[in-house]
């Protein structure tokens, strides 16, 4: 059985936070929590793409989705934010879990359940209008929040510290978000992500349009992260999937069928000690 | 096949005689025939507006001439028969009924167009986006037919009520009406600037929309999903993403409608009972525009009379140009239509 039960949060930024009354709600340090994918299948229009997949993805800890192109991940992970209905042909059934509340449960408002499980993209995608400042707290305008501009400096620099990019960035704070490289976008996607302190991060291959060494300081930023947020991760990436997740779900979806969770587990198993003869071959480059 | 790898050898430190080259561009056949061809239409439509310009200039000269510039800008009169004639109230009409279309038609078209793109769905949404661009090229004499023999008399109960409570505003006061007298006038109201605006708004709208639509429809699709992913509103995905990249189509939109207003002839000569002085009161009968003069007076006009006409255009071409190269470089300063990443 794995173990659901939180893990304190981490670290602050240094200093006396400044008085944060409007946002009470949101930096009281809340645990993270573990997710749970309950039979989730997935339809897009009449093309089934998952069937009954179930998956716990435990407080605290980093869960790695991989699998072959087509298999159902990026679904699968945009189902455990509610980012699937946005697609008018999508639908779905099954549940998914934070704590014990379904996230799809007629009285689970959508906007709260998108602010307590963030999400980074595949391609970075910062407003480009705002600058790096706003950027970071964009999540506040966007879910009408009001915030002093004591409260707001502390937020900016908590949350890009929390992504690693406050040394780069904290002198060009008012210059516009998209003129940073495609590296530091993603962290100040990550960061904007991290501002309201949600309970679980979703990312789906953050780093597959990155250079190596921009790879490795998202990969660091995760391992930062680890702890303090559950996090969810879709690579194509077999050692990143190795250095950085505690646990590993392998899809796969054959031939004209949906996809399904072929096994998954520990990622020093997964990798080392497969049960699934297709599973081996995957991780270890022999197909896909 | 050797297995080795290279070492470039670079020349000795110091020595970079590097120069930046010419580069000389040759066109394949086909690629030239295009640009020749694009270039020859583009500059066709310049010669066109350059022609407009200088031929009404021409033709305005002589009258403006014999009224002298400061009279023929700041005369409230229409007389060229007795050589007093200006466009005071003729360009200060054209822009009360343009503001007031517009007044009307930007938060119809904007809300029109964010509900086409961002809350309606499926058929419903492939059948107002053909509707919209399909009314948008329905003839105005249409619209100013409808107006005239629907719209008109909804309209004047509207302005019974405006003159009423609002009265006390200069711009909603009407001579002569009496508040008290419960059976009103109807006739004091029936051929005001407010209503010829409103039927003109009517001809904008469905031109606004559509542009307003075709920009917000392009707004980068992850930076709505990153909006979202962050817990936003509907209309805080609205406010961040749609409306700051749709600005351009917004003004643009708002400017083309602008222009339509400024230069639309039939609804308004339907509707307006000319008149040649400044009236402030867009609720009272009386009102006047460039276009409807000229409609008006052409066939009446001979050689000098028609030169005024032709100044009356010419203030009025001047006029819509400066506002749409005014819209176009605010455009050009704004991202719509370019990619995500600006
Ligand atoms: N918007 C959509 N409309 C229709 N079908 C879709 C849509 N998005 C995904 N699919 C289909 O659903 C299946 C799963 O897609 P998904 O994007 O989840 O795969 P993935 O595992 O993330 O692949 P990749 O590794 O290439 O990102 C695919 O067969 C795909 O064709
Ligand atoms: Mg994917």
């Amino acid at each position: 059985m794995v173990d659901l039960i939180a893990k304190p949060r981490g670290r602050r930024a240094a200093g006396p936070p400044p008085r944060l009354d409007a946002l009470a709600g949101y930096l009281e340090t809340k645990p993270a929590a573990a997710l749970q994918a309950d039979n989730i299948s997935a339809w897009f229009g009449d093309r089934k793409v998952l069937d009954r997949v179930s998956l716990t993805m435990p407080a605290g800890q980093v869960t790695a989705l991989i699998g072959p192109s087509g298999c159902g991940k990026s679904t699968f992970l945009r189902i455990l934010n509610r980012m699937h209905e946005l697609i008018p042909i999508a639908k779905l059934s099954g549940e998914v879990r934070i704590g014990n509340e379904d996230i799809y449960a007629p009285g689970m408002r959508v906007t709260d359940a998108r602010k307590r499980i963030g999400m980074v993209f595949q391609k970075p995608n910062p407003f480009p209008a705002m600058s790096i400042y706003e950027n970071t707290i964009s999540a506040l305008p966007l879910t009408g929040v009001k915030a002093s501009r004591a409260e707001k400096d502390f937020l900016v620099e908590e949350a890009l510290k929390k992504a690693s990019l406050w040394d780069e960035v904290k002198d060009r704070l008012h210059q516009p978000g998209g003129g940073l490289s495609g590296g530091q976008q993603q962290r100040l996607c990550i960061a904007r992500a991290m501002a309201l302190t949600p309970e679980i991060l979703l990312m789906d291959e953050p780093a597959s349009a990155l250079d190596p060494s921009s790879t490795r300081r998202i990969e660091d930023t995760i391992a930062e992260l680890r702890g303090e947020v559950t996090i969810v991760i879709v690579t194509h990436n077999m050692q990143q999937a190795h250095r950085i997740s505690d646990q590993c779900a392998f899809f796969l979806a054959s031939h004209n069928t949906p996809g399904v969770i072929v096994e998954h587990g520990a990622t020093e198993a997964i990798f080392n000690a497969p049960r699934d003869q297709r599973t081996e071959d995957y991780v270890n480059g022999r197909f896909g | 096949m050797t297995t080795a790898t290279y070492l470039p050898d670079y020349p000795v430190n110091g020595l970079d005689d590097a120069q930046p080259r010419e580069i000389t561009v040759s066109h394949a056949p086909v690629d030239q025939a295009f640009r020749q061809i694009t270039r020859l239409s583009g500059s066709f439509v310049l010669l066109i507006m350059l022609l407009v310009g200088t031929f009404l200039t021409i033709k305005a000269v002589r009258a403006i001439k014999s009224v002298g510039l400061w009279d023929f800008i700041t005369t409230q009169a229409w007389s060229p028969e007795t050589n007093h004639f200006g466009i005071a109230a003729l360009l200060f009409g054209t822009v009360t009924v343009a503001l007031i279309a517009l007044v009307v038609a930007l938060p119809l078209s904007l809300g029109g167009a964010l509900f086409i793109t961002e809350i309606s769905s499926g058929w419903a949404k492939s059948i107002l986006t053909g509707a919209i661009d399909l009314m948008a090229a329905v003839p105005s004499v249409v619209y100013g037919l409808f107006g005239l023999v629907f719209l008109q008399k909804h309209m004047v109960p509207f302005a019974y009520w405006l003159s009423t409570y609002f009265g006390w505003i200069p711009l909603f006061k009407v001579d002569g009406a009496d508040p008290k007298n419960p059976l009103p006038n109807d006739a004091l109201y029936t051929s005001s600037s407010l209503i010829g605006g409103v039927i003109v708004s009517m001809m904008i709208i469905p031109i606004m929309t559509s542009m307003m639509r075709e920009s917000f429809s392009r707004a980068p699709a992850g930076e709505r999903e990153g909006a979202y992913a962050l817990g936003a509103t509907r209309w805080g995905m609205i406010r961040s993403v749609v409306l700051p990249f749709g600005r351009g189509g917004i003004i643009g939109g708002t400017m083309l409608g602008l222009g339509r207003a400024l230069g639309e002839t039939i609804a308004v000569y339907l509707i307006l009972s000319p008149i040649f002085d400044i009236n402030l009161h867009v609720l009272q009968n009386g009102g006047n525009t460039v276009a409807m003069t000229i409609a008006l007076r052409y066939g009446e006009a001979n050689d000098f009379t028609m030169s005024a006409l032709m100044a009356a255009g010419l203030a009025l071409f001047l006029m819509t140009m400066a506002i749409n190269f005014t819209a176009s470089a605010i455009i050009a300063r704004s991202r719509s239509g370019a990619d995500s990443e600006a």
